[in-house]
This record gives C-alpha cells, structure tokens and sequence, in this order.
C-alpha cells in the first residue's frame, strides 16, 4: 500500500523487461548489427512513450531516475531562460527532488490552503514578477493526493510568458494531466515500470540547456548509456497502464473514499486530510493524534501492511514532512496509503479492521 | 498559567503533555509548551484547531502558547 513510491513490477514489464535483455544489450550508438538492433529498439520505446503522452518523439528523452528526469527539467529549464531570468517559481508542496534543485538558485515559494490546494492568486502575483525564468507545479501531491489545478496556473504561466514545468510522477499512467505545459516529468516504477527510468518532455520551442557536461552526440541531451532494457519495459508497462487506467482509478478511487470514510468513523481524533474530491484515485493520507509515526509504520508492517509516512520520526531528515507544514495540518501519527493495480478490497477491509486496535494500542502505551 | 518543559522530547510527546495537562489550568487560562521538535510548531496549533482551544501563537523561539476555551 506504498504505491506512491513504487510499484510492483506490471506483468507487461516483467515480459518486455526478459525480451530486452536478449535484444537490447548493445550500444545503439555503435554500426554493427546489435547495435541497430538497440537503436530501433531505442527509436520504438521513445516513439511508443511520446504516443502514450501524446507528444512528438523529438520531445522525450530518457533519464536514469524520476528524480533526475525532474532535476533535469527545472535545472536545464531555468539555463535555458537564463537571459529572461534567474528566478524559479514553484509550490509549496513540490518533491523533494524539485526543492533540492531549486535550492541551487533564487526561488519563490507559493503556498497552499489546508487541503493542500495552490494558492492561485499568489500564484499569479508570482509568476507575473520580473525575473521569473521558470514555474514548477507538481500535478497531485505525492503525500496528500490533492490535485492541482493545472490548466489554470498553466494560463497565468502563459500570460506571464513563463515556461511552466509540471512534476506528473504521480499522474502519468493514472490520471489525465491538463495541457498547458511546457516541460513535464515521470517516474516509471510509480506506474508499474521498473525502477531506474525516468521521463523528461521537453515541448518544441521551449528553450532547454542540458546542466550536465556533454558526450560525443549530435544532439544535447542525457549523458550516458541508457538503461534500455529498462526503457523497453517501462514503454511497455505504461501503454498497458494507460489501457486499465479508467477502470482502475474508478475501482481504486471507491477504495480509497471507503478509507476516508471508515478511518474517520473508527479512529478517534484523527485528521483524513487532502481534497476528499479533486484527489488522486489511488492515494489517501491521515493523521492520528497522539501516535508515534514511526511506532505506527511497524505496527502496521508486522500486520503486512507497507504504507508510508511524513511524520518526522520516520524521515531521514527528522523533520515532518514539508507537504503537511505547508497545509498546516498534523504531521505527526501520519500514514500515506497509496493503492496499485494488485491491491485488493479484501487487503483494503483487513488494514481497516486491525488500524483501530493498533492504533488504541499506541495511545494507551503513551497513558492516554 | 502553567508551563511545560518539553525540550528535548520527540514529537508526539509536548502534545501528548499538552493534551494531558490542559485539564489543570482553568477554562480561558493558558498553557506555554517549551519544545524544540521540529514538528512542535506546526503540531502543536494543528492539535488546538482539532480540539478546538484557541492558539496563541509562540511568544518566543520554541514556546507556543494554548489558550484552554473548553
């Protein structure tokens, strides 16, 4: 139930994953026949990713990580606008791979309301300030689920004539994400890939420098060899993804209203938090007062539950999550439950039945 | 008025302490919750908001203040 942070492997993968390692092994870059073997290989998995995000081929490229791809982005985003402006705009509740690349340079933080929606306005006022080279938006957050209204921060991006790069790790594959955009970011072990592929749009006419030295290649781009088994598998799984998505967030999405619902019915004084409608189908986060974080995950994990949270207990930083700051709502007791293709609603009624006790169990131990 | 050393403790433990020694100070009367945590500053207005006690706001660093209303 930590599908936000990855996957198990889709079958398609797995299939795509064994072919490739037959035939994809080789250099694309070298002329003996292995190595065309590699490189239609290579054209056909970036053709079939710029199908499946309905964009042009010259527009993909393939990245080690979802995090390097959204690293990438915004780092190569902000050189290529470096004579408009040095500033990246972005919200309050992008990844952590987003606020470590921002760091870097001069940036404008944009807040969010309690249920952790972008503050439009403020959005506005801030993409619309001199200076401003870049906007990045995550698309849902990772940690509550709340969906972000894209099309309309992409519109003020627009009249502002800054580029808007949007972090989709967690939609691409389940949800639709608005148009608008000029860069865009996925992962593919959120949706069912394996881990190690990371996707990176560049729209045509968006001004993009590579921040990292070059190679020998014609055209800038990733440096290195590409993981193209990988890529292979990843193209594969999310063309059968985006085939179930539909039936999927309708059948995840009832599961997880069921969650909102039971949690706050049975667990006393806890918090549901996010937008309990423009919300991710797959993804619902909560909060118990009282509760350890870290006590609750083993709980959890010693009944067969994998869930993840933003308490500060269970992050390496030992610092709550910044997600739950910015909204302002509890941060510790925090548990994130995200869904997959393989989770089922007999899972979904056990984890609802034992989280009471536990729970219970927790705050008595603290005397309460 | 009380005060309560919670430095040094963990989060949830200052709300934990909070939640347990509102009940000593009368209705209208504050409680000051000394904790360095981290998640202090953002736990401890979210818990007043859950129970409905009013926040007072943090007087200086690593205090915050709880006004008891009910």
């Amino acid at each position: 139930m930590d599908a936000a942070s990855a996957v198990p492997l889709h079958p398609v993968a797995a299939e795509a994953l064994t072919a490739a390692l037959a035939d994809g092994w080789a250099d694309p870059a070298r002329l003996y026949s292995a190595g065309r073997q590699a490189q239609q290989l290579r054209d056909a998995t970036h053709a079939a990713f710029a199908e499946a995000l309905g964009v042009r081929v010259d527009e993909v490229s393939l990245w080690p990580s979802g995090t390097a791809a959204a690293q990438a982005a915004v780092l190569g985003g902000l050189a290529g606008r470096a004579r408009r402006g040095d500033t990246l705009v972005h919200s309050a509740i992008e990844h952590s791979a987003v606020l470590h690349a921002a760091a870097k340079g001069k940036s404008a933080e944009v807040g969010v309301d309690q249920l952790g929606r972008l503050d439009l306005d403020a959005w506005d006022r801030a993409v619309s300030a001199p200076g401003v080279a870049l906007a990045s938006l995550i698309t849902a957050s990772h940690e509550v689920g709340t969906v972000q209204p894209v099309a309309a921060a992409a519109g003020y991006c627009a009249e502002a004539g800054v580029p808007l790069y949007v972090d989709a790790a967690q939609s691409v594959g389940r949800v639709p994400v608005p148009p608008g955009w000029s860069l865009l970011s996925a992962s593919a072990h959120k949706w069912g890939g394996p881990p190690g592929v990371g996707v990176l749009v560049v729209r045509k006419g968006v001004r993009w420098i590579s921040p990292y030295p070059q190679d020998d290649l014609y055209r800038p781009g990733v440096p290195g060899a590409l993981d193209l088994p990988a890529a292979v598998a990843a193209a594969a799984s999310l063309r059968a993804v985006l085939g179930e998505a539909q039936a999927e967030a309708v059948r995840l999405s009832a599961l997880v209203d069921r969650i909102r619902e039971r949690v706050a019915a049975t667990v006393p004084d806890v918090e549901v938090v996010g937008d309990p409608v423009e919300r991710l189908p797959h993804l619902v986060t909560f909060s118990c007062l009282y509760v350890d974080g870290e006590a609750l995950l083993h709980a959890l994990d010693r009944q067969g539950f994998a869930v993840s949270s933003g308490s500060s207990c269970t992050a390496s930083t030992l610092r709550p999550s910044h997600v739950l700051e910015a909204m302002g709502v509890l941060s510790h007791g925090n548990v994130r439950v995200s869904l997959h293709r393989g989770t089922t609603a007999t899972e979904v009624d056990r984890f609802l039945s034992v989280l009471p006790g536990i729970v219970a169990g927790i705050r008595a131990e603290a005397g309460l | 008025m009380i005060e309560l050393d919670c430095l040094g403790q963990k989060c949830p433990l200052p709300v934990i302490a909070l939640a347990k020694r509102i009940r000593d100070v009368e209705v209208g009367e504050t409680v000051t919750v000394l904790a360095d945590d981290p998640a202090a500053a953002n736990d401890i207005p979210a818990w007043c908001r859950m129970k409905k006690q009013e926040y007072l706001g943090s007087p200086r660093p690593h205090a915050f203040a709880v006004r008891r209303l009910s």
